[in-house]
């Protein structure tokens, strides 16, 4: 009984102490590096081709699309949009670009238009398949001409948790990769608004929490670090998930 | 090649390699089980193929680990990734080195090898006879029969299987080696195989731990860290 009892308070120190360094700054820099060497291993496996999350048949589709985090908007400038078919919702286009855009979802739609079966990867472990249309983030970036200076694209969006509104970012290498798409269809219809009518990002390659929904616009960025509390993310900033959510 | 190796007073019975692995392996697979319960936590359900997210889905309703089981000690799954993010590679890096290391001093072909007839009915019961004993003693070999075989599932099966499992789950890999995950049955296959493996894994050690204490645990730590003398009567 005595050893039972000293092998439960090893455990317990063992565990406690565990919880102190995670909170340290040097853990938090030893994480980081970690997400470095997780995303060049991501990329350079790729030996040189750009990596791509695979597709899927149309007839893989989950029979239903989980909504998860906000699944409505609670404003009244949104419910207006909704119940007027978002005819004048706008997508804007700002920060380190030679044109600001501010572009209607006709407009959007009237882009070259891709379409991708792809599964759906959640934080938390579960998974969806579904099917996505939507112009390549990269011809919206063509459009507004991106600065040499700018390294990031922030989404915002137009929903908001405890803590203010939802907003994500991502590097110049996932802005411009062909997977990565603003969303207006899933599988062929209207996007819902459980899933982020009426425009969603997918961003392939990384999980659940990059793929904002609600979308009101982009910014190019040189740094995010004035930006929300810095980190690039809501949930990046608010309860520590990685920025990059590839892992 | 092994007979003109006469030395044995300089052989230590485990080598730096495998001492360093020993150790480092230990802290990095404790941590990765015990953030991997919190990480468990958030979803508690596990499926078969590509997608599952429903009740209906699932094959199985994982129960919910309690802190003092889990790192850190209140649910957090941004917290316990960061643990699985930055051990995932001292576990898989060390793992490749310990490898390398015990092909190279030949500690894979001289002590993990087992032969055809090995596996002999009788010879496989005699071995467990001796163990159900308690005698530990291998007449020359430093493993025997039951070791060897066990220590073998674990480094060239399990924990391969609990790498390569993960690197299935995570999306950024699962661009770069696609084949991984479609070769493991799909994303939520490879999900379910790495909590079925980290619970083998879990039930080696428990097993392992138990050995060790019935075998002389003092000896058995100390050949451990310092090495130990290689002609000494295991």
């Amino acid at each position: 009984m005595k050893r039972r009892n000293l092998l439960a308070m090893l455990g317990a120190a063992f565990v406690a102490g565990c919880s102190k360094i995670g909170e340290t700054a040097w853990f938090g820099a030893l994480v980081d590096g970690a997400e470095g060497w997780h995303r060049g291993l991501h990329r350079g496996l790729g030996f040189g081709r750009i990596t791509m999350a695979p597709e899927f048949d149309r007839s893989e589709v989950s029979p239903f699309f989980r909504g998860n985090g906000n699944v409505e908007v609670d404003s009244d400038e949104y419910r207006a949009h909704l119940a007027a078919g978002f005819a004048d919702w706008r997508f804007t286009v700002g920060g380190l670009v030679d044109r600001p855009l501010s572009l209607s979802l006709a407009q959007l739609k009237a882009l070259p238009q891709r379409t991708q079966v792809t599964r759906h990867d959640c934080v938390e472990g579960w998974s969806a398949i579904a099917e996505w249309t939507g112009p390549q983030l990269s011809s919206v970036l063509a459009q507004a001409g991106v600065r040499p200076e700018a390294r990031y694209v922030v989404f915002r969006c137009a929903d908001s948790f405890r803590q203010g509104p939802y907003y994500e970012s991502c590097d110049m290498d996932d802005a411009l990769h062909p997977q990565t798409v603003l969303a207006h269809a899933l599988n062929g219809a209207a996007l819902p608004e459980l899933n982020g009518a009426p425009l969603r990002l997918r961003i392939e390659r990384q999980l659940g929490y990059k793929q904002a929904k609600y979308l009101t616009g982009i910014e190019l960025v040189a740094s995010f670090a004035d930006i929300g509390l810095g980190k690039g993310g809501y949930w990046e900033d608010h309860v520590g998930y990685q920025w990059y959510a590839g892992i | 090649m092994d007979e003109t190796i006469t030395v044995p007073k300089v052989r230590k019975r485990h080598a730096l390699a495998t001492r360093l692995w020993h150790w480092v392996n230990l802290v990095a697979i404790v941590i990765l089980f015990m953030s991997g319960l919190n990480i468990s936590n958030a979803h508690r359900r596990l499926y078969w193929g590509d997608w599952g997210f429903d009740r209906a889905d699932a094959w199985l309703f994982v129960p919910n680990f309690p802190g003092w089981a889990t790192i850190p000690n209140t649910y957090s799954l941004a917290a316990a990734r960061d643990w699985h993010v930055v051990f995932s590679l001292v576990f898989a890096f060390g793992l490749a080195a310990f490898m390398i290391a015990s092909l190279v001093n030949g500690h894979f072909c001289r002590d993990l090898r087992t032969r055809l007839a090995d596996y002999r009915p009788a010879h496989v019961w005699a071995d467990i006879r001796e163990h159900l004993r308690l005698n530990f003693d291998h007449a020359g070999a430093k493993f025997n029969f039951l070791q060897k075989v066990a220590y073998a599932k674990v480094i060239f099966i399990l924990l391969p299987l609990m790498i390569v499992t993960g690197m299935a789950i995570s999306p950024g890999m699962n661009a770069a080696l696609p084949w991984l995950a479609d070769l493991l049955g799909g994303r939520q296959s490879a999900r379910s195989i790495h909590f079925l493996c980290a619970w083998a894994l879990a039930i080696f050690m428990v097993g392992h731990v138990l050995l060790v204490l019935l075998s002389g645990p003092l000896k058995q730590m100390r050949d451990m860290i310092t090495g130990g003398r290689d002609d000494e009567a295991a």
